[in-house]
């Protein structure tokens, strides 16, 4: 791929779900484009972070509709692209980590089978090779016993564990991008950084693009490169990580100082105070 | 295999034999107390109501009515244990000679309904839920509807007034033709098995051409409630978060629904699919009646229309073991299916 071009460019991208009574838009015009580096998304719940790393998938549920100016990744135009060859980017060129491993598995399928399954989709290998593949990218996010947990059915796993085996799976054809949905919100707070650390490795040795979704300002800015903020489906800000504390806007400086600060105990934290012109549309 | 043989399952066992044996005799219980409530003197069925007063005494004597009710009760349990029904007023016959005769009559027209509407109602309630609110949707929903609402006796009729006397392609009533009358020597009862096991084709297809319409509308019925359930289970497994994983993996989309979103609904569906054929198997009076089909629906009824007690309790009996061997299949089956059940 050309190294000066980005891995993926968005463009006022709009997600819109028509109910019965109204018009929910979900995401309104959010535009950014990525390297292979590690941007984080951050916003609160409903901001439209999640449906965001759905729509670059074409992964939004319906009545769900996506529309943009520009959704490309590596030269491909992924609002032109049709269903079968979006099959061909899912899972092998662009993958996703889900938020919390019990309902991301599937509950009657080992988890071998779902690893290697993802393999086969896309490479063209037979059975023992696909198990060796599974079983390598078992190993390769920490797991102590890699034959044990290849057969074990999901609900026999840790959270921990079940969230590793996901990364495994969704790493096992090497993509480019990788989405993760809030990987680590479900997880106990022990194991969130071990998790973290797998996939921080991963993503750097394998130098893919990372999208880190989350709604922890302080995770996102000590994991990632770049720093999105979203409120109300709109990215508010976007600042260089290191540069968190210079935050021009409001929601984010409100956001940082509501934080509760170990050298710094206060009786009673700040609540962020909610300014209707942050959702407003773009001038 | 190790899973079988584990402490776990050995204990799991022990438990679900123990409650199968309660079941039983819980079912034993409320028959035979059904039996003894009922305003029907079984005394009067044996010794005719002309029978002077000393006969009728000694025959209550003899038939251990005297006793108190739990030593009836007592007696009772130990007999049905051995199989002794008692013999039935109607035919005269040992009840469970009759329900020997009866009960694979209509075990064979159960289980090929059943297949006929799993094989048909799962695909189409899929596709269903697959297609939500368009076309193929609502047609299987217009099927599903008739299948509820048309009285079976009226689509026999009119099954047998199309296919059989209008169409010849399937024969009339009865389990084989005249010519195939005791033609075949039962093993189990069930004429399909027992003619293919002796290569007796010409008898299979006869009986096959017998069975195919009774079964194909008891099947509808049985599609009717499969399709509609497998459709509401499929819309709920096609929301959960795995169902975006796999999409997300790029699986193609069938295999995103016939393996994944299916698999899992295989779950609940097997309860479904377990009580409709129990349903089935509890015999269809209707159906029985309009094909003239010699089964436990049509034996019960005729024989609790003449107060027949002892063919009646033993006709229950034998629905309620049915339905104790359903649960027990669908539990084994359950264990198979779903990994998280211990």
């Amino acid at each position: 791929m050309n190294a000066g071009a980005p891995l993926l460019t968005v463009e006022d991208l709009r997600v819109e779900f028509q109910t019965r009574t109204q018009l929910v838009r979900a995401v309104r015009g959010v535009s950014f484009s990525l390297g292979r580096e590690k941007l984080g998304i951050v916003g609160e719940s409903g901001s439209g972070k999640s449906q965001t790393g759905r729509a670059i998938l074409r992964l939004v549920a319906p009545p769900g509709r996506v529309t943009a100016k520009k959704l490309e990744f590596d030269g491909i135009d992924l609002m032109a692209t049709g269903e079968a060859q979006m099959r061909d980017i899912r899972g092998k060129r662009i993958a996703m980590v889900l938020q919390d491993p019990k309902f991301s598995l599937n509950p009657v399928m080992t988890v071998g089978k779902q690893i290697a399954e993802a393999y086969r989709a896309h490479a063209s290998a037979d059975r023992a090779a696909a198990k060796q593949r599974a079983l390598d990218m078992l190993r390769a996010v920490k797991m102590r016993e890699p034959e044990r947990v290849y057969a074990a059915y999901p609900h026999e796993l840790s959270g921990g564990m079940g969230q590793r085996a996901m990364i495994a799976m969704m790493l096992a054809t090497e993509p480019d991008l990788l989405i993760a949905d809030e990987p680590t919100s479900a997880l106990d707070v022990t194991v969130q950084l071990q998790v973290l650390a797998i996939l921080d490795d991963l993503v750097s040795q394998r130098g893919m693009g990372l999208i880190f979704i989350s709604h922890d300002l302080n995770l996102v800015a000590s994991f990632c490169d770049r720093v999105l903020v979203m409120y109300a489906g709109r990215v508010v800000e976007s600042l260089r990580a290191s540069e968190l504390g210079q935050a021009k806007h409001s929601y984010t400086q409100g956001l940082l100082a509501a934080l509760p600060r170990i050298d710094k105990p206060v009786k009673e934290l700040v609540v962020l105070k909610r300014d209707p012109a942050w959702a407003g549309e773009r001038p | 295999m190790k899973k079988l043989l584990s402490p776990a399952f050995a204990k799991d066992s022990t438990r679900l034999v123990l409650s199968v044996a309660l079941t039983f005799v819980g079912l034993l219980l409320v028959t035979f107390l059904i039996g003894r409530v009922v305003p029907i003197d079984p005394l009067l069925a044996a010794v005719g109501d002309r029978a002077p007063a000393e006969v009728y005494e000694r025959v209550r004597v003899e038939l251990g009515l005297d006793k108190p009710l739990w030593q009836q009760f007592w007696i009772y349990m130990v007999k049905v244990v051995q199989g002794d029904f008692g013999r039935s007023v109607l035919t005269s016959n040992v009840v469970l000679d009759d329900i020997l005769r009866v009960f694979p009559a209509t075990l064979e027209l159960a289980t090929l309904a059943t297949l006929l509407g799993v094989s048909l109602g799962v695909p189409f309630g899929v596709i269903a839920a697959v297609n939500q609110g368009r076309w193929p949707d609502q047609l299987a929903r217009v099927i599903g509807l008739l299948g509820y609402s048309v009285p079976v006796f009226w689509l026999g009729l009119m099954g047998l007034l199309l296919f059989y006397a209008k169409l010849g392609w399937v024969a009339g009533p009865g389990r084989v033709s005249v010519a195939f009358d005791d033609y075949v020597t039962p093993i189990t009862g069930v004429i399909l098995f027992d003619s293919a096991v002796q290569g007796e084709w010409e008898a299979f297809g006869d009986a096959f051409r017998h069975l195919i319409l009774p079964a194909g509308v008891l099947g509808y019925f049985s599609l009717a409630y499969i399709s509609r359930m497998t459709r509401s289970f499929m819309i709920e497994q096609l929301r959960q978060e795995y169902i975006v994983t796999a999409r997300v993996k790029g699986l193609s989309e069938a295999r995103v629904i016939w393996r994944h979103a299916l698999g899992n609904v295989m779950v609940p569906l097997i309860t479904v699919i377990a009580l409709s054929y129990g349903n089935l198997l509890e015999g269809t009076v209707l159906t029985e009646t309009v094909f003239a089909w010699p089964g436990l629906g049509l034996y019960i009824t005729n024989s609790l229309l003449s107060a027949d007690m002892n063919a009646v309790l033993g006709g229950t009996i034998m629905v309620g073991i049915v339905f104790i061997g359903i649960n027990l299949l669908s539990d084994v089956l359950y264990r198979f299916v779903d990994p998280r059940a211990k």
